[in-house]
């Protein structure tokens, strides 16, 4: 897992997202995923000692609206845009405790 | 060796807005499955959100009353997990810099005052309601998006009575501030609760234990004091405990592992970009400090030192909003404190609970009992025949006077009518006054009764004592 050491461990970060990959997958995405982490560390040569950590790059607060109730969707549209649907509920296979 | 327990608790509470957090459906509970949904809380591609002023006010008024500063800026997070709770595949929570820090929270624990601090409280969105059948998941979306907020206890307790006089306080607060209606069988009260248990004296804490999502008092309570016996007994035995999340099967009164990878809980937390932070002016803080109702601990020390209650009565009318409501009505239309608690503490509380209502629902009104403590203190009636208003009006309705009137209940102090009554006890029971007579003044007691038998109980029992002293005295 020499890869894994450089970053980002592809086969771990598949399997919380629950991602199926089979070993070629896994070594393909990993070589690419390590070309960007690559990329980005091109930041790490910028120094930022002065600059205040951000949530956001805007100076933009408190966007914010009144608790008052709008239109919600169609229910027949949205069970319709479901994948598969039982008395009205959003069928999904199960998701088992790992 | 002696063990300890440490105990903290994650209290989820949703609060009272008409809309999500994050998006404009109404939150209604009961509501048809997927009625109640949009883009937003549905995750779809491209759609926004915005943020729902009224919670982030109801979550920073939480904070006040519990003794938190408020963070005066604040920011967004995604915590990232695969199950179809969540259709964005992440939540939207606060996790370095949540609206209100720090806070504590005094409570009675079996007569001991205690001390618990809160180390956070922070803003998030609820989750969708699954339902497991065979091979599937149902999911309704109703309550996916809905305003919640979770207040982090410090592992600061240590018993089961103590996460349950941490939980009741939190949840009476969250009523009497209209933050919350905490019901819990709607899920409106969760709590997650931490558990870890050491041998006395050493500085670490053990491994923490968490159960997980439980809204009943009863079941976290049992879930405490298992965990508690099981942790120790492994220690006992040399064994350790593991690190992991539990849940509690309220059927076998056992706590059982549900997770214990790791890796479980790597969430991957990264700033939410679709929002923009919070900042909070100190002017808002105040302005929202102003408007923060009395609390239940406020109320009792007022109803002992104002109104001169007893502790006790302060406690039992404080319990819940509606009832200390109820009473504070009450006392509008009278002065006299103590009457008014004895009626609501017996009287009202005996018919709710036989007839299984709610004070609010009750035919006796506020000012009505303040008519029959009226009816009492002028002595036209007495305290036994007000009890009997009392009832007749709770089953049926009417008005004190006109059912005093009507029935004849008034009392009589006139000293021409009782004299009769007393002069007949006298001479019908010569060994009670002759026992009065030779200085066992319990003797009066019986002729009492006697006269109130032959008044039919509408005598008053002050000016029948006081007739029957000065005949027997003379």
């Amino acid at each position: 897992m020499s890869e894994a050491n450089e970053g980002m461990d592809v086969g771990y970060v598949a399997k919380l997202a629950n991602i199926d990959l089979t070993t070629e997958e896994t070594a393909l995405f990993q070589g690419q995923l390590n070309q960007v982490l690559h990329y980005v560390e091109q930041l790490n040569e910028l120094d930022v000692g002065g600059v205040e950590p951000t949530a956001h790059a805007f100076p933009v607060y408190n966007v914010l609206r009144k608790d008052e109730v709008g239109t919600s969707l169609n229910h027949a549209d949205v069970v319709a845009n479901a994948p598969a649907a039982t008395d009205g509920e959003i069928r999904v296979p199960k998701i088992l405790d790992q | 060796m002696q063990y300890e327990a440490t105990i903290g608790l994650e209290t989820h509470v949703m609060q009272k807005t008409n809309t999500k957090m994050f998006c404009a459906c109404k939150y209604e509970y009961g509501a048809e499955p997927n009625t109640h949904v949009c883009p937003v809380c549905l995750g779809y591609p491209g759609a926004l959100p915005v943020m729902n002023e009224k919670a982030i006010e109801l979550c920073c008024k939480a904070g006040l009353l519990l003794g938190c500063e408020i963070n005066p800026y604040s920011k967004w997070d995604r915590k990232n997990y695969f199950y179809p709770d969540m259709a964005k595949n992440y939540q939207i929570t606060q996790a370095d810099q949540p609206l209100c820090l720090g806070g504590q929270l005094t409570v009675d624990v079996d007569g001991e005052m205690k001390t618990f601090t809160i180390e956070r409280i922070h803003q998030e969105e609820n989750a969708a309601k699954n339902t497991h059948v065979a091979g599937a998941s149902l999911v309704d979306y109703n309550r996916a998006g809905t305003a919640l907020m979770e207040i982090v206890s410090n592992p600061c307790m240590h018993s089961a009575e103590d996460a349950l006089a941490y939980m009741t306080a939190v949840k009476q607060i969250m009523q009497y501030g209209g933050i919350s209606n905490c019901d819990q069988e709607k899920g409106q009260m969760r709590s997650d609760v931490n558990v870890s248990v050491r041998p006395v004296g050493q500085k670490e804490l053990g491994a923490k234990v968490e159960i997980k999502n439980m809204n009943s008092f009863a079941f976290i309570k049992e879930a405490i004091e298992y965990e508690i016996d099981r942790q120790t007994a492994l220690l006992e035995s040399g064994g350790t405990v593991d690190q992991e999340t539990r849940g509690y099967d309220p059927d076998r009164g056992e706590t059982f592992t549900q997770r214990t990878k790791e890796n479980a809980h790597d969430y991957r937390y990264f700033p939410e970009p679709d929002l923009m932070p919070v900042k909070i002016p100190a002017e808002q803080i105040e302005q929202w400090r102003s408007e923060l109702p009395e609390l239940p601990a406020q109320r009792r020390v007022r109803y002992v030192q104002e109104l001169g209650l007893p502790e006790y009565d302060a406690g039992v009318l404080t319990a819940d909003m509606a009832t200390s409501d109820w009473f504070e009505q009450a006392m509008r239309h009278t002065k006299n404190a103590k009457a008014v608690s004895n009626f609501i503490m017996g009287e009202m509380m005996r018919l709710l609970s036989e007839q299984n209502c709610s004070i609010s629902e009750s035919n006796v009104t506020p000012e009505k009992l303040a008519g029959i403590v009226a009816l009492i203190d002028a002595k036209t009636i007495s305290t036994g025949a007000g009890k009997q208003v009392f009832e007749i009006i709770f089953n049926d309705g009417g008005d004190p006077k006109a059912i005093v009137e009507e029935r004849g209940m008034a009392q009589v102090s006139d000293d021409s009518a009782l004299e009769g009554w007393a002069d007949e006890a006298i001479a019908n029971n010569p060994k009670p006054v002759e026992e009065y007579k030779a200085g066992n003044p319990a003797s009066i007691n019986f002729l009492m009764g006697q006269v109130m038998k032959a008044s039919r109980g509408k005598a008053n029992p002050g000016a029948v004592m006081q007739m029957l002293k000065q005949k027997l005295d003379r």
